[in-house]
């Protein structure tokens, strides 16, 4: 709200010369008043949204803690807290499969970054020709699906293991290609809202190089992007079954569902853990983009 | 956001940089391309490539029609029907009220709480997918799930023990992904309606409604319409939840993959998951032609 007033106050000084005119006057009495109107529409659709969001993760709350007989019992969310109370060989795959996860989420996002903004950029200023087909090419894992790739990973993956190992780490590469669309995405709309040609031509004018131009002008003014792309590709990755379970590799996801055949109270914990996790992430990465943006 | 804008009115053609430029550093431009077009042959076209030989390919590696013809049969046919109508229902209720939350959070203070928490749990719902899923809403909607016992304690409504193996009990489940997804792809064009023109609107007399029929309106009706395809075809491709949900049978196409890759290994017919892989990839690839078609659209008016 404070920052609503900000951005009126000089818009009423600079109308007030121009008194006469009716819609100079009753211009800003009209925008208090869609303002209360707008912030009553907002609480009610996010309370409605939010119900929706937060039933289920309530109820798996409920799941966890919740014996069949309707006694409640703490047991799963021990074994959540010291996994030395799972069966040995669950916890063994659970802890590899956690570890798995988190360096795939990494690589994912360093690979995604190193390849995709430096060409992004490249291409809207140098080869304006190109972006049709970068586009496509970005957009194309929507076409073709994880559940669909999957059966054309298959050889690649017997040749990966075949030449250099099995290590789930190599699914890095897979998940490379699966977080383009979204990150093609997040990142066209951070390129789009400024304009960077003019920007690196008014730099490369002033004398700086195109790693100038890229480091010190397109990237501080997509960060916001940059951040978005990079919670989607860890929320992406954090969460990819298809593709792990189908080329028999081990993640986070695999081992829990592996896990929950036996043991549903825990499993379920267990994602409401990771869930918690890679939100309070999220939400402190989010919290990075904004001031670098407040800033600029 | 207005200083950059400032120079760009100014000169409409920047004068001095074009003198650097020509045909002598065409090539050089391309070159800056080469990792991202090699990672992306090897990732994303090669496994295409197998997949489209392969579906015409009979176990010995000759040519054939078999794996298109058997796709005729009822089964691969109503799973389509299935995959086609959730994945619409899906896209239009998602983009709807994920569109509605993506402009009601514009309107409040832009670096507030309310929209960094937003925007936060958005970006870990989308992916939300796969198994984990599928235990939140057995946990709430199956048999012993927590709205299941208080609908049949307070109402004495009884969901049917079966009903999230059904179509429509896919429905709440995929729109928990679809919302969020909805919020983040949107969010972007929503911002770049600016409160200046709104004002500008408001200084020339026009009322509300003017402004979204003449100014909001054609501005996001380009990015809505290519958000509703780009959920289809999250809707229509997404497998691990309904995976989880359903292991008796496969109701929808990506299921139907799963059974024939499955019986691939085993003896069933050779290439037949390749064939279903590439029907998917027809059917998204109409939408996708036509988001492109939305694409132009939307670009010529940012320019």
């Amino acid at each position: 709200m404070a920052e609503m007033t900000g951005t009126s106050a000089p818009l009423v000084q600079a109308e007030s010369p121009l008194a006469p005119l009716r819609p100079a006057r009753s211009g800003p009495r009209l925008r208090a008043a869609r303002r209360r109107r707008q912030a009553a529409i907002r609480w009610v659709v996010v309370v409605l949204v939010l119900a929706f969001f937060v039933t289920p993760m309530v109820s798996m709350v409920d799941f966890t803690t919740r014996l069949l007989s309707g006694k409640r019992s703490g047991i799963a969310w021990r074994k959540v807290v010291d996994f030395g109370q799972l069966d040995p060989q669950a916890k063994d795959l659970l802890v590899d499969g956690l570890r798995t996860s988190l360096i795939l989420a990494v690589l994912t996002v360093v690979i995604m970054v190193v390849l995709l903004v430096p060409t992004m950029t490249w291409v809207r200023l140098r080869l304006p020709g190109m972006t049709r087909t970068i586009e496509f090419i970005c957009l194309l894992p929507l076409i073709i699906p994880a559940i669909v790739l999957v059966v054309g990973y298959y050889p690649i993956y017997r040749f990966i293991g075949q030449h250099f190992s099995t290590s789930s780490v190599w699914l890095a590469l897979a998940y490379g290609v699966l977080v383009l669309p979204y990150a093609y995405r997040a990142l066209d709309a951070g390129l789009s809202a400024i304009d960077v040609k003019t920007m690196s031509e008014a730099a490369r004018s002033l004398g700086s190089s195109w790693a100038g131009v890229m480091w010190r002008i397109v990237v501080p003014n997509i960060a916001t992007a940059i951040a978005g792309a990079a919670f989607l590709s860890v929320a992406l990755v954090l969460g990819e079954f298809t593709v792990a379970s189908l080329l028999s590799k081990n993640n986070l996801q695999t081992s829990l569902v592996l896990v929950s055949s036996a043991d549903p109270r825990f499993a379920t914990a267990m994602s409401l853990v990771v869930l918690l996790l890679a939100f309070l992430l999220l939400f402190v990465l989010t919290f990075v983009g904004n001031r670098r943006r407040a800033r600029r | 956001m207005s200083a950059p804008a400032a120079p760009v009115a100014a000169t409409p053609t920047p004068a001095p940089a074009p003198t650097g430029r020509g045909g002598r550093r065409r090539g050089s431009a391309f070159v800056g391309t080469v990792p991202f077009l090699l990672y992306t042959g090897l990732f994303l076209l090669l496994p295409t490539a197998i997949i489209l030989i392969g579906s015409f390919q009979d176990g010995s590696g000759g040519f054939t029609l078999a794996n298109i013809k058997a796709m005729g049969d009822p089964a691969t046919m109503d799973a389509l029907w299935n995959s086609v109508v959730l994945s619409l229902v899906t896209a239009v209720v998602g983009a709807v009220i994920g569109g509605v939350l993506a402009y009601v959070l514009t309107t409040g203070a832009p670096g507030g709480a309310l929209r960094r928490l937003v925007t936060a749990a958005c970006s870990v719902l989308a992916q939300f997918g796969g198994a984990l899923l599928a235990f939140a809403f057995i946990a709430t909607l199956g048999t012993n799930g927590l709205v299941t016992r208080a609908l049949a304690s307070s109402l004495g409504i009884t969901i049917d023990p079966n009903y999230l193996s059904t179509l429509s009990g896919f429905i709440p489940v995929y729109l928990y992904f679809q919302i969020p997804l909805m919020v983040i792809v949107f969010l972007p064009a929503v911002d770049g309606i600016r409160p200046q023109w709104r004002e500008a609107c408001e200084t020339l007399g026009g009322s509300t409604w003017a402004f979204w029929r003449h100014v909001g309106g054609p501005l996001l009706l380009p990015p809505f319409l290519g958000s509703v395809l780009l959920l289809f075809a999250n809707a229509f491709s997404a497998y691990a939840t309904a995976a989880t949900l359903v292991s008796q049978y496969n109701p929808l196409i990506a299921l139907q993959i799963r059974g024939a890759l499955i019986s691939e290994t085993g003896l069933g017919a050779p290439n037949f998951a390749k064939a279903l892989a590439l029907l998917m990839v027809l059917v998204v690839g109409v939408m996708m032609a036509l988001y492109y078609l939305l694409q132009r659209r939307a670009s010529r008016w940012l320019r």
